[in-house]
């Protein structure tokens, strides 16, 4: 068997990959985060609320309506995304002209709602999503065995991710978006509908966390309790890229799930902490964080 | 001229109301366990202290800081370890605690301290799972279990703490010790000038303040201070868990200030005692606690931004500004 | 000239606490260039950003075309046909040239098609992938009014488009306000110097103390010397 610094090359690649698709959810996450908070100004502590919230609307689509996977990965992300329209007209439209902690203080208290909610219904235990069958299997890569839908994870993320770059960078809808993040007022004035771009950006942003939540679904457990401790990983991955940039966010997410898994193999005990370490190294090296452009 | 006079004699007015009404407090304190649950009004007065501690830094500095469950969970393990596995006496196993806290106050405030606003939340609830994993993982914690069976031992020799009384105003002792320390604080030339950081942090710098040595002092009197809270709270429950180092533990008590009056002196108090008090009532209900806390911070942060004692002051001590109402 | 294109009726205007404007009236009528004097402070750019509706609470009347634009919503104003050139030009770092230039949407048919702009503006051109920031002032302010030109407005509003631009271009953009307004383009100008603005507008409004003191066409400049003189100080 191979082995690279003591370490079999097949656990290697088997916790890289699992790095590979921790990144995956860490780069989508981060990335919704990244979206809100340039337009909103709000750091959305519901974001792995609504993470959730899309891996239980899936689960209950195919519970109690049997609407399979293919079917949820469009349904799941128009709720997800639906919902947060609906929050952010009711409610963070209020909150534009404080202090940004009233926004972060708000989706905290809506999270702990959400997830009691799933919590009172459904209990803390998981429920299992059964990966669907055109992707069940796997493929033997000569090097490694991939589970096929592991792949999809990282494939589907990959272009989640590009595409939303693409639609921020490229599009005019994207031009608008930016714009308004640098002067809301002037663009406003320009005749765009500010406000309702603002309740589409949280709407993306909403259905982004959706869609990670129904892609890991079949890989992690359905539970209230799997959007929260994540969350707080993603916070840490927004510190360590800074929110200033797109890119950044992404790349960050993917980084960071690669050196946990890394860790896992080399000293597995730290492998919770790790993000967290590398957050405090960034703090003393460049407290703006690796893409970070704000002070 | 009239209209300050007038101003002074409103001002003289609402000074001898507070006297008043902080005499009036601490009677009622020192009488409670007569008619109360000891052990309930025990668990309101470590949370008070805990709450009124983080004010010190939300409400007079103006920093929030989203990770202190470490400081008040933390000490809670600290003492509870020293006090059992050491044989130490309670004081000093209180002491181990708070001196803990400042040290993980002083270690957390260095690294938030590097960023503002929203980045410092983030960063010290992120540094704050940190210690949870750690405490997860860590032996001495004994794990989902906890410490149990702690001694609450005899205080400086000759208070024995198992007799419920002695243990209540040992509590409320401290509880007014930590309470005055604030106070003290807040209103003093150092309290002055975290005020004017919390009010405008680049006037401060160009003033010539090193506005990061202030914000790291505050952080860690704030953390010591939220240790002797949970220290306390280890020797009077006779146990630490990991329940206390959560992230919901310092949701907890944000909403607490929240709900009481961030930057009033009372307000975090009043929340602690109102928080504390719902949770009770709902631990039997059958309601769910998370959903009743996220509600009334969704509702705080819309609609009541000043807290029950911010309004309060806001309606007696500024009726000509009675057309702001409510806008915080 | 029966109807003015532009009417403001006792208009007021506050930043924060500070009151800044104390009741403005003034009419623009369509075809006209009509610029606004006053020293620093006296409520110019807020008249402009007031009529725009950029301020946080303003109060009176603000006719276009004859309808009210008091309490509509920020993001109609533009679809009423009323284009905003901001005094710090509001050019977008994260946007290319090209996007800056097609930012605002256009509101009416009417307006100049990018490759008309590109004519008048060939630098615009040449840059048109680099980001909006990397431009010279000048070009800067160029993009600004440009953008506008696209949208199909009937009325400018411009806000001190020659402040800290060489001679060289402040002429151009002297030339390119008249091209405009032989298009037919409505302009309310702010505007400091005085010479240049001598030389474009056909009426001049003297403000003070957020108020428009009186009104003048171009003919009656001369005599309105000494008054320009003890208001201005020029």
């Amino acid at each position: 068997m191979t082995m690279i610094f003591g370490i079999p090359i097949q656990a290697l690649l088997g916790q890289l990959l699992v790095g590979l698709i921790n990144g995956s959810f860490y780069a989508m996450l981060s990335l919704g985060l990244a979206v809100i908070f340039g337009l909103l100004r709000i750091i959305n502590f519901a974001h792995g609320a609504l993470y959730m919230l899309g891996a239980f609307i899936g689960y209950l689509l195919l519970v109690h309506l049997g609407i399979g996977y293919l079917p949820a990965l469009i349904l799941v992300p128009l709720a997800v995304g639906v919902f947060g329209m609906a929050v952010e007209r009711a409610a963070l439209s209020r909150l534009y002209r404080l202090d940004p902690l009233y926004g972060l203080l708000f989706t905290f208290g809506m999270a702990l709602v959400i997830e009691g909610v799933f919590r009172f219904y459904y209990g803390v235990s998981g429920n299992p999503y059964a990966v669907p069958s055109l992707l069940a299997g796997g493929t033997n890569l000569g090097f490694m065995f991939l589970p096929n839908y592991r792949g999809w994870v990282v494939v589907a993320s990959l272009v989640v991710c590009i595409g939303t770059w693409l639609l921020i960078e490229k599009t005019r809808l994207g031009s608008y978006l930016r714009a308004a993040t640098e002067n809301p007022e002037l663009v406003q004035a320009f005749g765009v509908n500010v406000p309702l771009l603002l309740t589409l950006t949280y709407g993306l942003g909403a259905a982004l966390a959706g869609l990670a939540g129904i892609l890991a679904a079949p890989v992690y457990q359905v539970s209230p309790l799997m959007g929260s401790d994540l969350i707080i990983v993603v916070f840490a991955v927004v510190v360590i890229g800074g929110m200033g940039s797109i890119l950044g966010a992404i790349v960050t997410g993917y980084m960071l799930g690669l050196a946990e898994g890394l860790t896992k193999v080399f000293y597995p005990e730290a492998s919770n902490l790790v993000v967290f370490v590398i957050m405090a190294i960034v703090l003393l090296l460049r407290p703006a964080g690796l893409f970070g452009r704000d002070a | 001229m009239s209209e300050l006079t007038l101003q002074d004699e409103r001002n003289a007015a609402s000074v001898r109301l507070e006297r008043a009404l902080v005499a009036l407090g601490i009677v009622a304190l020192i009488a409670a366990p007569f008619f109360v649950y000891p052990i309930f009004i025990m668990k309101m007065l470590c949370f008070a202290l805990f709450a009124c501690a983080f004010n010190l830094l939300l409400g007079y500095t103006g920093l929030l800081s989203f990770g202190h469950a470490t400081f008040f969970g933390g000490a809670a393990y600290f003492c509870a370890y020293a006090v059992k596995a050491w044989g130490w006496p309670p004081e000093a196993g209180i002491l181990l605690g708070m001196g803990g806290a400042a040290v993980l106050g002083l270690v957390m405030g260095f690294f938030a301290i590097r960023r503002q606003g929203i980045y410092f939340a983030m960063i010290t609830l992120a540094l704050a799972q940190m210690f949870y994993f750690f405490c997860v993982q860590a032996p001495f914690t004994e794990g989902e279990d906890g410490i149990q069976g702690v001694p609450r031992g005899t205080l400086f020799g000759i208070l024995d703490l198992n007799v419920a009384m002695n243990m209540y105003y040992v509590v409320l002792a401290i509880f007014l010790i930590g309470v005055f320390a604030i106070w003290r604080i807040v209103n003093s030339p150092f309290g002055m000038i975290l005020r004017s950081i919390r009010e405008n942090e680049n006037r401060a710098i160009s003033l010539g303040y090193s506005v990061g040595r202030y914000k790291l002092a505050a952080f860690v009197m704030s953390a010591a201070l939220a240790g002797l809270a949970g220290a306390t709270k280890a020797i009077v429950f006779q146990f630490a868990t990991l329940t206390d180092v959560t992230w919901q533990m310092s949701g907890e008590v944000i909403l607490m200030n929240l709900l009481g009056g961030i930057g009033t002196m009372a307000g975090p108090a009043v929340g602690a005692g109102l928080v504390v008090g719902l949770e009770n009532t709902l631990a039997t209900s059958g309601f769910p606690v998370t959903i009743a806390t996220g509600l009334i911070f969704m509702i705080c942060v819309l609609i009541f931004r000043r807290g029950i004692v911010g309004e309060l002051y806001a309606r007696w001590l500024a009726p000509a500004e009675g057309g702001e109402g409510g806008k915080g | 000239m029966s109807e003015p294109l532009l009417a403001v009726r006792d208009l007021h205007a506050w930043y924060g606490e500070g009151h800044a404007l104390h009741g403005v009236n003034l009419d623009v009528y369509r075809g006209e260039t009509v610029t606004l004097l006053g020293r620093n402070g006296v409520g110019k750019t807020t008249t402009l950003r007031a009529i725009m509706g950029l301020v946080r609470k303003r109060e009176g009347s603000v006719f276009f075309n004859g309808s009210d634009l008091i309490g509509l919503p920020l993001h109609r104003v533009a679809h009423q046909g009323l284009g905003f050139v901001p005094e710090e030009r509001g050019i977008f770092a994260t946007l290319s040239v090209d996007e800056n230039l097609v930012l605002p949407p256009v509101v009416a048919e009417g307006g100049m098609s990018v490759e008309e702009i590109f004519d008048l503006f060939p630098n615009l051109k040449e840059r048109r992938n680099s980001p909006g920031t990397r431009l010279s002032g000048g070009e800067q302010q160029m993009l600004a009014i440009a953008r506008i030109l696209r949208t199909g407005v009937q009325m400018l509003l411009l806000d001190e488009p020659t402040e800290g631009l060489a001679p060289v271009i402040v002429q151009r953009i002297g030339e390119l306000l008249a091209t405009l307004k032989k298009r037919g383009m409505t302009i309310l100008l702010v505007e400091q110097n005085f010479r240049f603005a001598a030389r474009i507008a056909d009426r001049f409004y003297l403000m003070e103390h957020g108020k428009v003191l009186e009104g003048f066409p171009v003919a009656e400049l001369a005599a309105h010397t000494e008054t320009l003189h003890e208001v201005l100080g020029v």
